[in-house]
């Protein structure tokens, strides 16, 4: 924020990364690069190697063999090896992690799935031809997103053991349906409330159908913000692990599930552990990075762009 | 907006419904717009709504599952135990203090990278991209690294970190940390800080980025010092983004179970009100007592919500007249 060079139009006339493209572009052949945002450069990149610290180390201990990853100081060129990884995967235990990351991938994207095709038309009758009283029916499905699990997690369990839900993945999945569902819908509307209303109207005098409609016009515009929303629901049904935990057992089991139960306490287990991290996080890592562009717009439900 | 979505409805498969009067056509009319809403409505009403009453119903009664026949009716006895026990009232503080802190602490260090982030540097799209890997780290995992990985007090990074500067300098007799057993709290919110900071920076980079640069520059242009322009300026325009920030953030983290799980299984005075409630109905099969902790816990949601749906509806206005 130098005030020395007040003849030179600072880059951030446009916004560095103002979302619509035109001013970006301007906004590069304008830069202006000053000592402080070499210094400021310097600072973001500091904290962000620290930030990332964890993650990396995580990564790099996972390919360590368990005495190297047991050090004090650390040893940071230790040879490299896959032990650990063939350690979690079951070599010596027997015990293998595949049912706990398929139940966990069955549940994230199946339940994804129902959340869709719930959320979609709902949020079809909030934006694009919205119910009387539309804004109401929006802040009730926020409010069910601020209960806590936790009061309402014992009359779901006492429903499950007497129905025999327990340890049933259909179970969680309507669970993770519902957890989810309410932010589906707020990021789905503001995803259909960009469908230009000209074009509908344009539509309709041309006497398209409702599915043409749907097809041509709010598809193509509402495709980002679907994957996007998808994208982030799988992750937080992945990551999910009090519901899962309550409600699961030896068969619907979840990956994290399985994390939890997979510290022995005993021996050296570092590696092992770093590399079941890594593994359970990667469908998250790709995930998220892959929704980077409209995180910001999912996890505020909508409410910043 | 409304002109145009009337007109776009009546080309709708209600103008095809034979019409009696006028009346029973607008009636279908407006079925036919809230058929598409119902299915997720009803389905979240009997998922989330029915068992909250079943809950508020259970919180009523004396019942531990262990003595079934004990089961009574017990009006108000579970909420006064709830306020009372020095253990489920240690869980309130707990939760409050968890909540604050790491709601402040990640506002305010998301807010300097957030800062840093908007100006244009070498590298800022990867740097962001670094910036963002914490979040993206199954939370589980994540407590199990911190617990064992960084923290472990014999060979985690942050205490070789310390034998290696110390060594560097001819000592062997680094100092060296125990948060997990020393300060079991401080590890909590450590950990969840580093996760939910990503959070913020990334709603008030996108604060940040919305705010109209023709001010900016004209307070530039009259040589405005860059401490003024962040008081004057951005801060009143961040206003709204920081309260959004701070209250979804509050509302995840009221709800935290996987950090004191992991961390430190609740031991220490770290067991906040979701743990313990865990606990309560999981282990000790005090399902009456439960069920009132989990009322309280709605409670105290619904007053930080208010306030969360009052910013949210603020952005939501705004967004909406757009």
């Amino acid at each position: 924020m130098s005030t020395l060079t007040p003849a030179a139009p600072r880059e951030t006339s446009a916004g560095p990364t103002a979302l619509n493209t035109g001013s970006r572009k301007r906004g590069k052949t304008r830069m202006d690069p000053t000592r402080n945002n070499t210094a400021a450069g310097l600072a973001a990149w500091l904290l962000a190697l620290l930030f990332a610290a964890p993650v990396v180390w995580m990564i790099l201990t996972s390919f360590h063999s368990e005495t190297d990853a047991a050090t004090n100081p650390p040893s940071i060129a230790a040879n490299l090896t896959l032990d650990a990884y063939r350690e979690f995967f079951g070599e010596t235990s027997g015990v293998s992690p595949w049912p706990a990351l398929i139940n966990s991938a069955t549940a994230s994207i199946l339940s994804t799935v129902l959340v869709l095709v719930l959320a979609i038309p709902a949020a079809y009758a909030l934006s694009i031809r919205p119910v009387k009283k539309w804004t109401d029916v929006m802040f009730f499905f926020l409010s069910t997103k601020m209960m806590p699990v936790v009061a309402a997690i014992l009359p779901l369990y006492l429903f499950a053991r007497t129905v025999g839900a327990l340890d049933n993945i259909w179970f969680l999945i309507l669970m993770y349906t519902s957890m989810n569902l309410p932010i589906a819908v707020w990021m789905m509307r503001s995803f259909l409330a960009e469908v230009p209303v000209e074009m509908l109207e344009a539509a309709q005098i041309d006497g398209a159908n409702l599915l043409l409609t749907l097809r041509k016009i709010i598809a193509p515009v509402a495709m980002p913000g679907i994957a996007a929303t998808a994208l982030i629901c799988f992750i937080f049904s992945w990551n999910e692990l009090l519901l899962a935990r309550v409600l699961t057992g030896v068969v619907a089991g979840t990956a994290p599930v399985f994390l939890t139960g997979f510290v022995s306490g005993q021996g050296l287990f570092l590696a092992k552990v770093c590399a079941a991290a890594v593994v359970i996080s990667l469908p998250v890592l790709f995930a998220g990075f892959a929704a980077q562009d409209k995180l910001v717009q999912g996890l505020s439900l909508g409410a910043v762009k | 907006m409304t002109t145009a979505t009337a007109r776009i409805s009546r080309s709708g498969r209600s103008a095809a419904t034979p019409s009696k009067n006028a009346k029973s056509r607008e009636r279908a009319l407006a079925w036919a717009r809230r058929a598409p809403l119902l299915p997720a409505l009803i389905f979240l009403i009997v998922v989330t709504q029915l068992p909250f009453v079943v809950t508020l119903i259970i919180s009523l009664l004396n019942w531990n599952s262990l003595s079934p026949d004990k089961t009574a009716f017990a009006g108000f006895e579970n909420y006064v135990t709830v306020l009372t026990d020095p253990d489920l009232r240690q869980a309130i503080f707990t939760t409050i203090l968890l909540t604050v802190s790491v709601v402040l602490v990640s506002l305010l260090v998301g807010l300097g990278l957030a800062l840093l982030l908007d100006k244009k540097f070498i590298g800022r799209g990867l740097a962001r991209t670094l910036l963002i890997a914490p979040f993206l780290v199954v939370p589980v995992a994540a407590a199990l690294i911190w617990k064992h990985a960084l923290l472990n007090p014999t060979y985690g990074l942050i205490n070789g970190i310390l034998t290696w500067v110390w060594s560097l300098f001819g000592s062997a007799t680094a100092p060296q940390l125990d948060l997990l057993s020393q300060a079991p709290m401080m590890a909590v919110i450590v950990s969840l800080v580093w996760q939910w900071t990503p959070f913020m920076m990334l709603i008030l980079l996108a604060g940040l980025q919305s705010r109209p640069m023709d001010t900016v520059e004209a307070a530039q242009m009259d040589g405005a010092t860059p401490w003024a322009i962040f008081r004057h300026l951005t801060l009143p325009h961040l206003r709204q983004y920081l309260e959004l920030g701070g209250l979804l953030g509050a509302i995840y983290i009221v709800q935290n179970f996987d950090a004191v799980f992991t961390l430190t299984a609740g031991g220490l005075g770290t067991a906040n009100l979701p743990y313990a409630i865990y606990q309560t109905f999981y282990f000790a099969n005090e399902y009456g007592l439960a069920s009132a902790a989990g009322v309280v816990v709605v409670i105290g949601t619904i007053i930080v919500a208010t306030f969360a749906l009052r910013t949210v509806f603020s952005l939501f206005k705004k967004e909406a007249a757009r």
